[in-house]
């Protein structure tokens, strides 16, 4: 169909060619993404283990928002306002400081927030260690 | 285009990008409380995996007519971008309603959003989604009238660029509930 022109609204346009791969590499990726947790589930002998999974569905993951990025939403160098650039870098980094942090610090309490039986079983520890 | 244009579609991204941050807070709590199943189900014993990646096809596969619509728009083919609209529309319709029996579901079972800690940030995730999707399918309603009607204006056009966003970043957060809640949820 059409060659890629660059929209005249900002955004490069992007032609068939493009949405096609997009498509098709996504179709891929979520299928590669399923397959391995399927076959993690009802096989004897995974692929992955099972933290290798985790980091394999993230990546996959990952990989699938840089191929729609670049094939759906056109998000390249040649997108005229470099602007739109900027604020999804600043938008990333308040995502990742966002998701990373809470997780972080949310276990770091868990960590050093025990339970009540927890807490019962350090008092009758200490009871009976004589003090 | 005018410049006016360029700012306007340059605002709609600013508007995208702060829902992202809307997004990642919704997931952060999801992360924090996904474990917190409070002696209820998790997601092992929840979710269909085939069922979600049904849905997770038909999402991806109306992003693409979604973006084949606005190249047929820029070519100037009404009848097309009118075709390509409705289908992207109908495959909204399927995703949504696969979402909502999925919901219907675990009400009915007993694994409301009241259940435990794990399901409403469960609910409170997918459910936005789901209202966003909403949204989407009343936006792009009301966009096939306007376009049957008055044409392919530049107007029209311009909102078609917003929407046609607006629906590829709907489907790039669905990637990320697909792996984060019911992938990594799987075991």
């Amino acid at each position: 169909m059409s060659e890629p022109k660059t929209n005249p609204e900002g955004a490069a346009r992007g032609s068939f060619a493009s949405y096609a791969a997009g498509f098709g590499l996504s179709v891929i990726l979520t299928l590669t993404a399923f397959y391995l947790v399927y076959q993690h589930k009802h096989s004897t002998n995974p692929i992955f283990s099972h933290k290798y999974l985790m980091g394999a569905l993230v990546l996959l993951a990952i990989t699938q928002l840089f191929v729609q990025l670049l094939f759906f939403l056109h998000l390249d160098r040649e997108s005229k306002p470099f602007w739109n650039l900027q604020v999804a870098i600043l938008a990333a980094g308040v995502v990742l400081i966002l998701v990373i942090g809470s997780i972080w610090i949310m276990n770091n309490l868990n960590y050093h927030m025990n339970s009540p039986q927890q807490i019962q079983k350090y008092i009758h520890d200490q009871e009976n260690s004589g003090l | 285009m005018s410049e006016e244009g360029s700012k306007s579609i340059f605002g709609f991204w600013i508007y995208l990008m702060t829902d992202c941050v809307l997004f990642a807070s919704l997931f952060a709590t999801f992360a924090v409380l996904h474990s917190n199943t409070f002696g209820g189900p998790g997601g092992q014993e929840l979710f269909s995996l085939s069922f979600v990646l049904a849905e997770t096809l038909i999402l991806l596969t109306s992003s693409f007519s979604c973006g084949l619509a606005i190249l047929a728009a820029h070519r100037g083919d009404k009848k097309l971008v009118l075709r390509l609209l409705g289908l992207t529309f109908l495959l909204g319709i399927a995703f949504l309603g696969l979402e909502l029996s999925e919901f219907h579901k675990l009400y009915v079972e007993g694994n409301s959003w009241r259940r435990s800690g794990f399901l409403s940030a469960f609910f409170t995730l997918v459910g936005t989604h789901g209202l966003h999707i909403t949204t989407g399918l009343l936006w792009m309603g009301t966009m096939m009238l306007r376009i049957s009607k008055a044409g392919l204006t530049p107007l029209s056009l311009r909102r078609l660029t917003m929407l046609s966003l607006f629906w590829h970043f709907l489907d790039i957060v669905w990637i990320f509930i697909f792996t984060v809640v019911y992938l990594m949820g799987a075991f």
